[in-house]
């Protein structure tokens, strides 16, 4: 039993530790990657449960601020290739165990 | 009956009552044609006449009643018409639409035009409307149309790149971890930093490293652009380095010459005279020149350089001393070590790599720099802690050894050089005096043993480990020793030279010199030759180069070869090339001048088959040391 509190603990633990913003690839400039992490960091904690309500809350702001036909993925295990307009995606990882992909492409 | 009595008048109630003689007149009346209503007397004006004239004939008809008929004459064109579009619309249309028209009365075609219009519109919707020509022209013009041009764009679609990747739990959680090592580390590394305090300095020379990188690119390519431009310039002598071999000595017996190659020199040396030679071992187309003065009272400032044999127009390697050089050495392993010694006394190790123009280490006053002018340095093996050491001597008596110790030269005097032979301080009262050591050379194999030419003309053999006496001393020469010299292959010959015109050939375990040659000028320099064992060369004041090959003829030179110009030019030194059949002259103008030996100057000795060839000639010169020494007389028997 111990050693089962003690592994939820550490998962805790490593969620708390981890659940910091990381970017994993993108090709975006300086502040349009600054803004648009924030955005998903933002979006993400606001539709905690629902990752649809999330990404369209993303795909919306982004037509908005930096033009139309952007894609939102957000999830916990998916694999993808896609094709974007070059220095219009950011791939990052958010909360431990979200992995969000944002991406322009018209 | 009835009709009869009818007779009766009636007379209406409002009759004129007339008498019957009124009623029995006749009243004739007549018909006419003429209207009573037309008027009788119109008048119409005549413009002809200006006038009001009155018509004569009057109008008379008058109209009672008109009704339009709608009866077409069957043979007009209009009854064709009509006929044509009866059969045409009973298809379609009902009758009644029809028949009234047709049943029309005649129709006065003079008279009225808008009826048959209104008539045939009716019928004909699909006949295109014929407008009258009076109150109807048709007028119609076109403007000038532009022709029409298509025009057509495509811009460039934004650029496109495809990207994939994978999102999974496990992915996420290393992507995670290992941002958080990153992230240690580079704490780890701010707080290093934070402690060093040379950031500054450290900017600094990045800076002078990017400017001198810049140039660094350009001297590497200007410097084999150099080179090759040499090569063209001197192309023929390079031919000739090569491949010239002189065919006139197949008919030359014994003799052979030098064919000069390139001649180094650099202006501001052209004061100097060459001190010092050195060829170095790993790159054997770079020689080191030290240039100095021998004129005791003029000394000025000397000079180091470093000249290769692929550009001859310009030195490699340029350095300027205080002091004038007197002797060098290239380490034999670490060839951008270079040892050289000073008129002043001091020693000094240059390091080629390094990029100053000061040498690496210097030896002061205190650190036991030597009180006269330094005449030969030699590199030695590393010691036991893997120092680099090297040895020098001078005409203050003292053979010293330096070691090169992290960043300064420690030195061990080795032995002291007195008159009387012997050496520790004090020992011998009257002859106390010091003698000068002029040159010295250490054995090829056995490392201690060495020999040390003086002033006086002594040779003495000495061994590093005893530093109180001399193993042997050879009386050698009448006036000082300049160069004593052991040979490459046999290990008990060596050669010395001396301002008393004579070169002279020993064998270290006896007294007497084996060979005397004597050469009509005081003599600078001797070296032996590294790919035989008999070959040796001198060079004399009066700029002749002598070559001896013991095994082809003992008494004379094989070649003896005026090089200079002009007389009056001294030669100081000449060295050997370790592989090419080149030797070097140094000259007291400064110059140094390369030659190609010829091939009868490089015989190699022929070797019985199962003799390895370096022992061919030490068989030989054992041979004919056996003969000396019974004999004391030279052989005749040559080789």
């Amino acid at each position: 039993m111990a050693g089962t509190g003690e592994g939820k603990k550490e998962e805790a633990d490593y969620k708390r530790l981890h659940s910091f913003p990381l970017i994993r690839h993108t090709d975006m400039p300086e502040e349009m990657r600054v803004e648009t992490m924030e955005l998903c960091v933002t979006a993400c904690e606001k539709y905690a449960t629902n990752n649809e309500s999330a990404a369209k809350m993303i795909k919306e702001s982004m037509d908005k601020k930096f033009g139309s036909s952007w894609h939102v993925v957000i999830g916990e295990g998916f694999g993808f290739e896609v094709t974007h307009e070059v220095k219009n995606l950011l791939y990052m990882f958010f909360g431990g165990s979200l992995a969000v992909c944002v991406w322009k492409c018209s | 009956e009835e009709w009869s009595q009818g007779k009766a008048l009636v007379r209406p109630p409002d009759q004129m009552e007339l008498t019957e003689a009124e009623l029995k007149e006749d009243i004739t009346r007549i018909l006419t044609a003429n209207n009573p209503h037309a008027p009788q007397n119109i008048v119409r004006y005549s413009v002809k006449e200006r006038s009001y004239k009155p018509i004569n004939v009057v109008d008379q008809m008058a109209v009672h009643c008109v009704l339009e008929g709608s009866l077409v004459h069957q043979d007009s064109e209009e009854a064709r018409k009509l006929r044509f579009d009866l059969r045409y619309k009973c298809l379609f249309v009902g009758f009644p639409q029809v028949n009234p028209i047709v049943d029309g009365g005649d129709v006065e075609e003079t008279g009225d035009e808008d009826r048959p219009d209104s008539a045939v519109s009716r019928i004909n919707k699909k006949e295109p409307k014929v407008t009258n020509q009076f109150n109807f022209s048709n007028r119609a013009s076109q403007t000038l149309n532009n022709p029409m041009r298509d025009r057509i764009c495509q811009t460039e679609p934004p650029p496109r790149s495809s990207f994939s990747a994978t999102a999974n739990q496990w992915e996420i959680y290393d992507a995670y971890v290992q941002e958080l090592q990153k992230q240690e580390k580079n704490k780890e590394k701010q707080k290093g930093m934070h402690s060093q305090k040379d950031n500054g300095k450290s900017k600094k020379v990045m800076l002078m490293e990017t400017q001198s990188e810049d140039v660094t690119k350009w001297t590497m390519a200007s410097k084999i652009l150099e080179r090759t431009i040499s090569q063209n310039t001197f192309d023929d002598i390079a031919q000739d380095f090569k491949y010239f071999e002189d065919a006139s000595d197949e008919f030359r017996e014994q003799e052979g010459t030098l064919l000069p190659l390139w001649k180094f020199q650099y202006d501001k040396a052209k004061t100097l005279s060459v001190t010092a030679l050195c060829w170095n071992n790993k790159y054997q187309d770079l020689f080191a020149v030290g240039l100095g003065s021998y004129n005791f009272s003029r000394q000025g400032c000397g000079m180091l350089l470093f000249y290769s044999l692929k550009n001859p127009a310009f030195p490699e390697y340029i350095y300027p001393t205080s002091s004038g050089v007197m002797c060098l050495d290239i380490h034999a392993q670490h060839s951008h070590l270079v040892a050289v010694g000073f008129y002043d006394g001091c020693v000094a190790v240059y390091s080629l790599k390094e990029e100053g123009q000061e040498p690496v280490y210097k030896s002061t006053a205190k650190t036991g720099k030597h009180t006269d002018p330094v005449w030969q340095v030699r590199w030695q093996s590393d010691d036991m802690d893997n120092n680099h050491n090297f040895y020098s001597v001078s005409s203050d008596g003292r053979v010293v050894s330096w070691t090169l110790v992290k960043n300064e030269l420690v030195f061990t005097d080795i032995i002291r050089l007195t008159l009387s032979g012997a050496v520790s301080e004090g020992t011998e009262g009257a002859q106390g005096g010091v003698s000068s050591g002029t040159s010295f050379d250490f054995h090829k194999q056995i490392d201690y043993m060495f020999l040390v030419g003086t002033e006086e003309g002594k040779i003495h053999k000495c061994s590093k480990t005893y530093s109180s006496q001399f193993l042997e001393t050879y009386g050698a020469h009448s006036m000082a020793v300049d160069t004593v010299k052991w040979n490459y292959f046999h290990p008990k010959v060596f050669v010395s030279c001396s301002s008393d015109w004579t070169v002279k050939i020993w064998d270290h375990t006896i007294n007497t010199p084996m060979f005397v040659f004597d050469l009509q000028a005081a003599v600078g320099d001797v070296a032996w030759s590294p790919y035989s064992s008999t070959v040796f060369a001198a060079v004399t004041t009066d700029g002749t180069v002598h070559v001896f090959d013991l095994s082809v003829n003992k008494y004379e030179a094989i070649c003896q070869q005026l090089v200079v110009d002009k007389k009056k030019t001294k030669l100081t030194h000449v060295e050997f090339n370790p592989i090419h059949p080149v030797i070097i002259v140094g000259d007291d103008r400064g110059y140094v001048t390369s030659f190609k030996l010829s091939p009868n100057l490089r015989k190699k000795p022929k070797a019985k088959k199962g003799h390895e060839l370096p022992k061919g000639p030490e068989v030989e010169v054992a041979k004919m040391e056996k003969l000396l020494s019974l004999l004391r007389e030279p052989d005749q028997n040559s080789g």
